[in-house]
């Protein structure tokens, strides 16, 4: 028997938990058909995010693509059916991208090495100046900034999955939750997750709480990591610092929480637990347009 | 006094990974200009000034700044408050050609392992980055802007008492921000 998975019409970090929840009840071999017809609109996460539950399969799950143009030809352009044809088993054949868009910032793309995220920073760094400055408002100083935050995120994969992941950039104007444009950074994988990459180096800590939740507690706001050179574990917490300086929003989710550094903008809890089970990390930040003043 | 040893950071970068590339990322990167680094440095006996030059590079990020400053820092005994004397031929560090972006990475790393360092920004001002207190930070501005001195004409010219000042020179010789010798600390000079 094949499990229908329907992506909402609206695909987001949030309602992504609307196909996230039937499939961690599902058996790793189980036949699956991811069913995107009805989605009108994905975010950068999102997209990535639907990578990664493929790549977590053991057989390759059926894909069918959004059915309106408009929306399928986005998908294109964002590089996600590129990605997706090595993961699933396209019901119908899937869209091409025959030109570029302004939007898309960068394309998802696989990272599986330090050369990968090398050549993301070098990619972006042209228009990384144009994405602070022109797009969002910010000093054309804080280009490199961009840049940094970037690679840190990206680091994460080679450092700490175990597995190749996937990055994607793009811009959009969030009228719904914000009224600005942003500029989103995704960042996803199917690898150990905050939790286990802990406890391989570390064992599990003594302590009455220990979870997903903990996990992420402990390298976001703590700087841990699991590796015992004390230079280590450096990136998220500097990341973080960038979130406050820019009014962005970073939120992780692994295993079964999911943790953000919520600015005033934006009303998620802090640490959100008893998600359904998904591998690896995910990760998000949400860069808003300044308010002139 | 002291060799000094210029090191172009992005010709270490080409030599290491690829001459395309003009940005330090990835802890992996950072490591194998360390070790670029490294062998040029070795290639000198003795006291040295290795000036590490970043004007030709793009995004450094903190993994980068980690691996190459912090770790040559400590791995050369430089810059954090030693309780016992450094291992010799000692080597003194001092990095050029930063833009403020490079400090935005630099800085938290520094004081992430509680270590400080000369820097000069591509305006050419020159600031001591990372852990320092205030104490710390006059006595070098003074050493830096007098062009250095015995302690006794430090302080007269900073009309302070030079018991007071002497601990505060002697810090900054140990941590390698002064240049110490037989008559008196020495700024630690790029030319």
């Amino acid at each position: 028997m094949t499990t229908i998975l329907a992506v909402p019409p609206s695909l987001d970090d949030v309602s992504i938990e609307q196909v996230l929840t039937p499939l961690a009840a599902l058996a790793p071999d189980a036949k699956l058909l991811v069913d995107a017809r009805h989605a009108r609109w994905a975010s950068p996460f999102a997209l990535c995010s639907l990578l990664v539950l493929a790549q977590t399969r053991a057989v390759r799950p059926q894909f069918i693509a959004p059915e309106g143009d408009e929306t399928a030809s986005y998908w294109a352009r964002t590089g996600f059916f590129k990605q997706a044809e090595r993961f699933y088993e396209p019901v119908r054949p899937l869209p091409r991208s025959r030109a570029g868009d302004s939007h898309v910032l960068l394309p998802v793309t696989e990272i599986g090495a330090h050369g990968d995220v090398q050549e993301v920073v070098q990619r972006v760094q042209d228009r990384a100046a144009t994405i602070m400055h022109d797009v969002l408002g910010f000093p054309a100083s804080s280009a490199m900034g961009f840049s940094m935050v970037l690679s840190e995120s990206c680091q994460n994969i080679v450092e700490h999955a175990g597995t190749s992941g996937w990055v994607a950039v793009q811009t959009y104007q969030w009228r719904k939750r914000l009224g600005r444009k942003v500029v989103v950074i995704a960042v996803c994988d199917a690898g150990l997750g905050f939790r286990r990459s802990y406890e391989q180096s570390h064992g599990r800590p003594a302590s009455d709480r220990w979870d997903d939740g903990a996990a992420l507690e402990l390298a976001i706001l703590k700087g841990a990591s699991r590796f015992r050179d004390p230079g280590r574990g450096q990136g998220l917490p500097n990341i973080r610092k960038y979130m406050g300086r820019w009014g962005a929003k970073l939120s992780v989710r692994s295993g079964t929480a999911r943790l953000a550094v919520v600015p005033a903008w934006d009303d998620e809890p802090p640490l959100t637990e008893h998600l359904a089970e998904f591998p690896g990390a995910q990760v998000q930040i949400v860069i808003p347009a300044q308010v002139p003043d | 006094m002291l060799a000094h040893v210029a090191l172009d950071v992005r010709a270490a970068l080409s030599r290491a990974e690829c001459d395309l590339y003009s940005n330090l990322v990835t802890r992996a990167t950072g490591r194998a200009v360390r070790s670029q680094l490294e062998l040029l440095l070795g290639e000198l006996a003795g006291r040295r000034l290795a000036v590490l030059d970043f004007s030709r590079v793009g995004v450094l990020d903190f993994s980068c700044a980690d691996e190459i400053v912090a770790q040559l820092l400590l791995r050369h005994g430089a810059g954090r408050v030693r309780e016992t004397p450094a291992e010799q031929p000692a080597c003194w560090f001092v990095c050029r050609g930063l833009h403020e972006a490079h400090l935005e990475a630099l800085d938290p790393v520094l004081e992430h392992h509680e270590l400080a360092l000369v820097v000069e920004t591509t305006d050419g001002t020159a600031r001591i980055a990372g852990v320092a207190c205030d104490d710390e930070r006059a006595a070098w501005r003074l050493v830096h802007e007098t062009g250095g001195g015995d302690c006794a004409t430090l302080a007269a010219h900073a009309s302070r008492d030079a018991d007071g000042l002497a601990p505060w020179l002697a810090q900054l010789a140990a941590r390698r921000l002064v240049v110490d010798a037989q008559d008196g600390y020495w700024p630690l000079r790029l030319a």
